[in-house]
């Protein structure tokens, strides 16, 4: 419904603390959210990365950062061999990958809320309007 | 002074130190309370605006935002209160009628207050409705006065029964709580969504309200009442073939005497198109049918629908407790209705003025106890069945309605606090940021369906466990056993004319 | 006559014997089987139901009449006299007995409906006629009672044990082909003579246990159909449901049962179609007749005795048959104190009822 509650949990789920006060008003740089609401008139919805099967990022990435988790089969970043060349931001279909905005030169992604039971932004939509399931 | 606001009612408490400035409650405030500052980096609120529907309240990820009354204060008067003062000087400024929303909030008696449930106590066994069955199911519509079986081969070891005696048709409820009549367009269509699909989920009805039959709803058909209102918005062939049950609408508690009203800014497409009406333009429904101006001519139109769905389904008629209705709705069954809808004073509405809503009717409590021993003195309380309406709360409302002698209950107010609503009277502004009670689509979409549905069938399965609760305590099992059984009931704090007209005994008093 | 208008609600012990070829028997037997059941009552009522006792004016209606005080006997007959033919009346024999305290005068009247009086009311059966003239004397003359009201047969209670009661009444002199009778345990602290069961109207007669939950409902039920309640008993109501689905809309007990003790809905989804059907409409119409609460009762007209429970079984009921009679009791032991050697014993099952039925006799 446009409220955008969603990148305020994404933000504090990617925070130092994971506390919402903390995380909004005491770190420093300010944490980043991995998706973003687009809206047109009153047609909205949430944005994130789609861990497409045949992911073009994964193609794209010239050093091999980009994986697929064999648990939960998203698309995952390893940072420290990430070297902020872009080319998957510039190749994905969605838009969906970012800068990493922290200081650190490398991507900022959705990562299916690594270590929660359910990804924040699901759990959290006061209106139920994120999904998440398995599709064959 | 030319210009002179009332002095507005809530204020809004902000707590700093959880204000995160996420702007969620600036996006989402409907009246544009919040807004935000990108030099101070804050949110700031304009309380004069604030309806007081407390959403942003909730929506508020750290919970950062109070909705307060106004400390600021008249000085005391019995006679000339805070609320009175404010309408004189709304009055003063615009000129017009004052308008509001929801069900009369005068703090008349309730006479649920003052009643009180019996139980078995050593003389009668309770019973328990987790271990044996309790019967709710309830039929609508008009029962025969006798039954008359034909024994065929009786010299035979079984002889065989035949029933010679019609049936009319009935409405088959398994709980005695139907859903109000609430028009399309007086609410979203997510919100009839919601009531539909939780009726048909439950095996009870719902009522489209004087709006017509949206396309999108004629599946949910075999739950559907449809109402023929004064203005006969959207009513046409399909649309009556369409019902379960016609429901003929003479009046409401929120307004008796005067007819339905959706302000022109709650006329969309959708709702223009199901409405049969131009769009923007305001829907008045005049007051009475003005082809009904009489008894005989209620029972025309009673006729002529029954003849128009083939005497298929029940038709009743819709009326709001006013003085006189015993003998109206003595008239009303004699005239052929299957069942009557009685709505009190405390009935909801989208809009009406706030003198009618306050002052206009009398309480549901001794209209159906006044109706129901009427019927029963004449002899023909079986020829239709009562529905209660008008601020039913809670199951025991429900449950000391049906003993007073209802067959049944509406409930409207009640089911829309389920979905969200929390009664903030602003319904007729069209911007209730619940997305029940408007048609613009940014607030729409905020009723989810599914979870509405979900929120309506969880309070009528707990109302409903909850009768049988109380049911089991009384030692019965099925609720035909509670319908009228005014024994089962005491006053408490009800003076000897309202026990009179109650038809109950005070506390205290045995059998 | 200590009138206490509290409703009654019952403890107590039943029995019923019938010997269906019409041949009648002493109250000797009915008597040994209550006072059997001695612990389930408390003294403060007992009374017994006996068809078949009057053969000499078995056309005629028979009143058993309690009454207060000479003056309610004066204003009663003159009634009487104003409605029917008095063909016969004489106070009702009884024996001295010590438990038996305070007792009203008892008289007994043979009635015939006077013809003009007929003729001015002439939509109503001579039944209903009757009827009338009972709830009139019951509501309106002050200190008098009806107690039965039927041809052929009476109703003898009073306030204290029922075997003391039916020595009181001689009832061993008596010879009848149907006895019912009940021990009351009442939990008001006051019994009343009119209120010790059975309670009779026509040639109804209802003796019962339990206590009614839907009282409120069935009596206001019965109020749509003309019968005012004014006695606030169970059993009341019980009779004149009996009256107006028999009698009136001429339903057979097997149906009467279906109503009073009906099975629930989802009972009905196992029976074929057909019964669905019927049982589904004698609950749609009748709703208001189910009596909910325990109860288990024996109900006789000259004709039949029946036995019926409620639908969930609270309370107790045994049957039993030899050769041509019929026993229905709420122990087994009362029937066997009578009948050692029954052919065969049964417990009824919840809303099952046991029907006994008079043989067809010639003439």
């Amino acid at each position: 419904m446009g409220c955008r509650l969603c990148e305020v949990y994404c933000l504090v789920q990617h925070s130092r603390t994971k506390n919402i006060i903390k995380a909004y008003k005491g770190e420093y740089p300010k944490p980043q959210p991995r998706l973003i609401v687009e809206e047109k008139g009153h047609i909205s919805f949430a944005l994130q990365c789609r861990h497409c099967e045949d992911a073009p990022c994964l193609e794209a990435c010239i050093t091999g950062a980009m994986y697929r988790d064999k648990n939960t089969a998203a698309i995952l970043c390893e940072e420290n061999k990430c070297v902020g060349c872009w080319m998957c931001i510039m190749v994905c279909p969605f838009g969906v990958i970012g800068r990493n905005r922290e200081g650190k030169k490398v991507i900022s992604k959705c990562d299916l809320c690594i270590g929660a039971e359910t990804p924040v932004c699901v759990k959290n939509c006061p209106n139920e309007a994120i999904i998440h399931e398995e599709r064959k | 002074m030319a210009k002179r606001s009332p002095p507005t009612e809530f204020i809004i408490e902000r707590d700093d130190e959880k204000c995160i400035a996420c702007q969620v409650c600036v996006r989402m405030c409907s009246n544009d309370v919040h807004s935000y500052d990108t030099e101070t980096d804050a949110v700031f609120s304009d309380s004069a605006k604030c309806v007081g529907c407390h959403f942003c309240e909730t929506i508020c990820p750290t919970g950062a935002i109070t909705i307060g009354r106004n400390p600021s204060e008249f000085k005391l008067n019995a006679n000339w209160n805070a609320q009175v003062i404010k309408n004189i000087i709304k009055q003063a400024e615009t000129g017009g009628v004052l308008l509001t929303g929801m069900g009369c909030d005068r703090p008349y008696p309730i006479y649920w207050d003052h009643i009180v449930l019996n139980a078995s106590q050593v003389t009668n066994p309770s019973i328990d409705p987790l271990r044996e069955p309790m019967e709710l199911c309830t039929y609508i519509g008009r029962k025969p006065d006798k039954i008359e079986i034909q024994i065929t081969n009786s010299k035979s070891q079984i002889p065989n029964y035949r029933l010679q005696t019609l049936i009319p048709p009935q409405l088959k409820l398994e709980t005695p709580i139907l859903f109000s009549a609430m028009s399309y367009g007086s609410i979203s269509l997510n919100a009839c969504r919601s009531l539909a699909r939780a009726a048909a989920e439950i095996g009870t009805f719902y009522n489209t309200g004087e709006g017509g039959l949206h396309k999108e709803l004629y599946r949910y058909s075999p739950n559907t009442i449809v109402q023929v209102a004064s203005g006969r918005f959207g009513v046409h062939k399909e649309y009556l073939e369409a019902g379960a049950a016609i429901e003929i609408k003479i009046g409401q508690g929120a307004k008796p005497g005067i007819g339905g009203h959706l302000p022109g800014e709650k006329v969309s497409e959708e709702i223009s198109s199901t409405r049969m009406i131009p769009q923007g333009t305001d829907a008045l429904s005049p007051a009475p049918h003005h082809d009904i101006y009489s008894i005989e001519d209620l029972k025309q139109l009673i006729y002529a629908l029954k003849e128009a769905t083939r005497y298929k389904k029940p038709v009743g008629v819709k009326i709001a407790a006013v003085h006189n209705v015993a003998p109206i709705v003595s008239g009303i069954v004699r005239a052929g209705a299957d069942f009557v809808a009685i709505d009190g004073i405390r009935g909801g509405t989208g809009a009406a003025p706030t003198v009618v809503r306050d002052s206009v009717g009398i309480p549901i409590e001794l209209a159906i106890a006044v109706v129901d021993q009427r019927l029963r003195e004449e002899g023909i309380r079986n020829q239709a069945s009562i529905i209660a309406a008008g601020g039913l709360r809670n199951s025991a409302d429900v449950i000391k309605a049906i003993a007073l002698g209802a067959d049944a209950v509406y409930i409207g107010t009640a089911a829309l606090v389920a979905m969200g609503c929390s009664l903030c009277q602003s319904c007729y502004t069209g911007k209730c940021n619940w997305g029940i009670a408007t048609q613009d689509p940014y607030l729409t979409k905020r009723l989810n369906p599914d979870i509405a549905t979900q929120r309506l069938v969880n309070l009528l399965h707990a109302w409903s466990l909850e009768i049988k609760e109380m049911l089991g305590g009384m030692g019965i099992n099925a609720i035909e056993s509670l319908r009228g059984n005014r024994e089962q009931l005491r006053g408490v704090g009800l003076s000897d004319i309202d026990l009179k007209l109650l038809g109950i005994k005070p506390a205290g008093e045995a059998w | 006559m200590n009138y206490f208008l509290g409703k009654d609600i019952s403890g107590c012990g039943l029995v019923g014997v019938m010997d269906q070829s019409g041949r009648r028997f002493s109250g000797r037997d009915i008597i040994t089987s209550i006072a059997c059941m001695r612990e389930r009552a408390n003294g403060l009522g007992g009374g017994f139901a006996a068809y078949g006792i009057y053969p000499e004016f078995r056309i005629y209606w028979c009143f058993h009449m309690m009454f207060e005080s000479k003056s309610a006997m004066v204003q009663t007959e003159e009634f009487l006299r104003d409605n029917y033919k008095l063909v016969k009346d004489e106070i009702i024999p009884t024996k001295e007995d010590k438990y038996v305290r305070y007792r009203p005068l008892l008289w007994r009247y043979f009635l015939q409906p006077k013809e003009e009086k007929m003729k001015l009311h002439y939509d109503l059966t001579e039944e209903d006629f009757v009827v009338k003239t009972v709830m009139e004397i019951n509501t309106q003359i002050e200190g008098a009672f009806v107690a039965s009201s039927g041809k052929n047969m009476g109703v003898f209670k009073g306030v204290g044990y029922p075997e003391d009661i039916g020595r009181f009444y001689r009832l061993e002199e008596y010879e009848a082909y149907i006895w019912t009778a009940h021990g009351r345990f009442p939990t008001n602290t006051v019994g009343w003579w009119g209120g010790a069961h059975p309670f009779g109207l026509l040639d109804w007669s209802v003796v019962h246990n339990g206590e009614v939950s839907s009282y409120g409902i069935n009596r206001r039920f019965l109020l749509n159909y003309g019968y005012s309640c004014a006695f606030f008993t169970d059993t009341e109501v019980m009779t004149y449901l009996f009256d107006l689905l028999v009698r009136k809309h001429k339903l057979s007990f097997e149906i009467v049962a279906d109503i009073l003790a009906a099975p629930f809905w989802d009972g009905m989804e196992r029976e074929s179609p057909e019964k669905r059907e019927i049982l589904k409409a004698l609950r749609i119409t009748y709703g208001s007749a189910l009596v909910n609460g325990p109860f288990s009762i024996i109900v006789a007209n000259s004709e039949s005795m029946i036995g019926l429970n409620d639908r969930i079984k609270l309370r107790p009921l045994m049957a039993a048959t030899f050769e041509n009679k019929l026993y229905i009791a709420s122990e087994e032991s009362a029937i066997r104190e009578i009948c050692p050697t029954p052919d065969k014993v049964w417990m009824p099952k919840a809303g099952e009822p046991v029907i006994g039925r008079l043989k067809k006799q010639n003439g």
